[in-house]
């Protein structure tokens, strides 16, 4: 098993959940999160007192996947989030030792 | 305006000899002891103009300065502009219309005591009943009035210490700087003959040095002695919801025509004039703000209009009996351009922390307008006054407006020193990092997730 951590401009959630949907991915976790990359902050202005915003607010996609979904999960993720612009995100994929789902206890590709 | 009152209140040479320096008299009112007949038309729109007045405070300017803090300290500022309403409400009942507009003891041209400060008969308001009037107003509806403009004008300092102060402190200083600073300023101007800015020929329509002047030097003094907010300037402390600044802006300046038309204390067409001048003001000082942004910055922001808006309010108060229409344009173009440069020039040259710029706003645009309003009154130059002599009009208005900034400065320096040395004026490190409103009122403005 995989586990893919994602982090995503926020308006691409809604295209990113459809494609990992459609690719048979059935849960994710979803966050908020701050950072920065290549794509800089901003600055702000407010009467003449000028604030460098370093931190851009982005999405962290969180999923548990089979090792054969991971492609199709990658794919998913990719079409959907790209913009082709500087600061897109960046996809982060580890393995995965366990899972357990707690209502029937089933364990790893079950638990998904 | 309120100079008319004399003639009502049985010294119509006062009236005589004011109306001389360019005050808006009404010749009714110059001859003889007239009585003084309740008009309904009058009495309609003061207590209209009253309500807009309070409007102004809550939730207009609470609104204006709260969106401009983080959002950890919104309750604090509304809650500070709220509890000022109450308790100068409170304190206006009980002595300080009396210190304000006795009448006791003054006689025009003499200078005493009862110059600056009005008698004790009035405690607890004596003597008024539901058929007193003032000019041709219930008097009841008077003292509502000029209340309003007590409240707002302690209410406009606290932009200048927000996000930092004890709310205990807030209420003493509050307090004393109304008792000590605003009532004998209020009365100094507004009492009739035999006050010592009345009498001096200071032309101040709606309020100009009382409540700008005297609110903008009180609030430099106020961040000067409890210090800059932590972090200041390198903590980025930006707006935390603009929205309500517009919101608040946007009541400022449609309550503001009760300021300023309210102050003819008739409906007539000196309440009219006093309202078309006041918008073509602001309208003109949103403008110069913006395009002075456009060009130093580069970007034109809603802060920017909204303060250039606020700027062209005060800088018309003073001049709204007496200014002209082209006279308006031009004192709220150059206040917008003007205000511009101090609240966001000279603030971070000089490094005070005036955090919503109490000073660079209402102080600048007051002055401003404060010694404009003299040459603005003469007719060569548009104006409705009477004014001739535009240099000597030119000094008596910089007389008034120096004697308000060292009166404001000095009184609020002491007022502030005193209660910073016994009770403390700001929270302290911890309070100030959690936010006043966790930390002073146990409560926060958003509870979102």
């Amino acid at each position: 098993m995989k586990w893919i951590t994602a982090i995503i401009k926020p308006f691409t959630l809604d295209d990113v959940r459809q494609a990992l949907t459609e690719v048979g991915i059935s849960g994710m976790t979803v966050t908020e999160v701050k950072g920065f990359g290549r794509q800089h902050g901003h600055t702000e202005l407010y009467r003449g007192a000028e604030y460098v915003v370093d931190f851009l607010p982005k999405l962290k996609v969180e999923i548990a996947v089979a090792d054969e979904q991971l492609e199709h999960a990658i794919e998913a993720i990719t079409g959907a989030a790209r913009t082709g612009k500087i600061g897109d995100g960046k996809i982060f994929v580890s393995e995965l030792e366990q899972a357990i789902r707690i209502r029937t206890q089933e364990v790893d590709v079950d638990a998904l | 305006m309120r100079f008319e009152s004399l003639g009502v209140r049985g010294k119509a040479l006062g009236a005589i000899a004011l109306m001389t320096i360019g005050a808006l008299a009404t010749p009714a009112f110059a001859q003889g002891t007239p009585t003084p007949v309740l008009n309904a038309g009058d009495t309609a729109w003061m207590l209209t103009a009253t309500m807009l007045v309070l409007l102004m405070t809550i939730p207009g300017l609470a609104l204006f300065y709260g969106g401009m803090v983080r959002a950890k300290n919104l309750l604090s500022v509304l809650m500070q502009c709220f509890a000022i309403t109450a308790l100068v409400t409170v304190l206006w009942l009980v002595y300080g219309y009396s210190v304000a507009f006795s009448t006791q003891g003054m006689q025009v041209h003499v200078t005493n005591l009862h110059s600056i400060i009005g008698g004790f008969d009035r405690i607890m308001l004596a003597g008024l009943k539901p058929d007193t009037l003032y000019q041709t107003v219930p008097e009841a509806v008077f003292v509502m009035f000029q209340l309003t403009f007590a409240i707002i004008t302690p209410a406009l300092i606290i932009g200048a210490f927000a996000e930092r102060m004890k709310f205990s402190a807030l209420l003493w200083f509050s307090g004393l700087w109304l008792t000590i600073v605003y009532l004998p300023m209020a009365h100094m101007v507004w009492s009739g003959p035999g006050s010592l800015l009345g009498d001096l020929g200071v032309l101040d329509f709606a309020g100009g040095t009382v409540v700008h002047i005297n609110a903008g030097i009180a609030g430099l003094v106020a961040c000067l002695v409890i210090g800059k907010r932590r972090g200041y300037p390198h903590t980025p402390m930006p707006p935390h919801n603009l929205g309500y600044t517009v919101v608040g802006a946007s009541l400022l300046w449609l309550g503001w025509f009760g300021f300023n038309a309210g102050s003819a204390v008739a409906a007539n067409g000196s309440a009219g004039m006093a309202m078309l001048v006041t918008q073509i003001a602001t309208a003109a000082a949103a403008l110069g703000w913006l395009a002075a942004e456009w060009l130093m910055h580069g970007r034109p922001s809603v802060l920017g209009i909204v303060s250039g808006a606020v700027a062209g309010l005060v800088a018309v108060t003073p001049a709204a009996g007496t200014a002209g229409p082209g006279g308006a344009l031009v004192l709220g173009a150059a206040a917008g351009v003007l205000c511009f440069f101090t609240a966001t020039r000279l603030k971070h040259k000089l490094g005070y922390d005036d955090s919503l710029d109490v000073f660079g706003v209402h102080a600048v645009a007051g002055i401003l307008g404060g010694i404009l309003t003299g040459p603005l009154a003469a007719p060569v130059l548009g104006g409705f006054g009477t004014v001739t002599e535009l240099g000597t009009q030119l000094w008596i208005q910089t007389k008034g407006v120096m004697f308000t900034i060292a009166w404001s400065a000095v009184l609020s320096y002491v007022i502030l020193k005193l209660l910073d040395l016994t009770l403390g004026l700001r929270v302290d490190d911890e309070q100030e990092q959690v936010g006043l409103d966790l930390s002073l009122h146990e409560e926060k403005a958003y509870n979102l997730s």
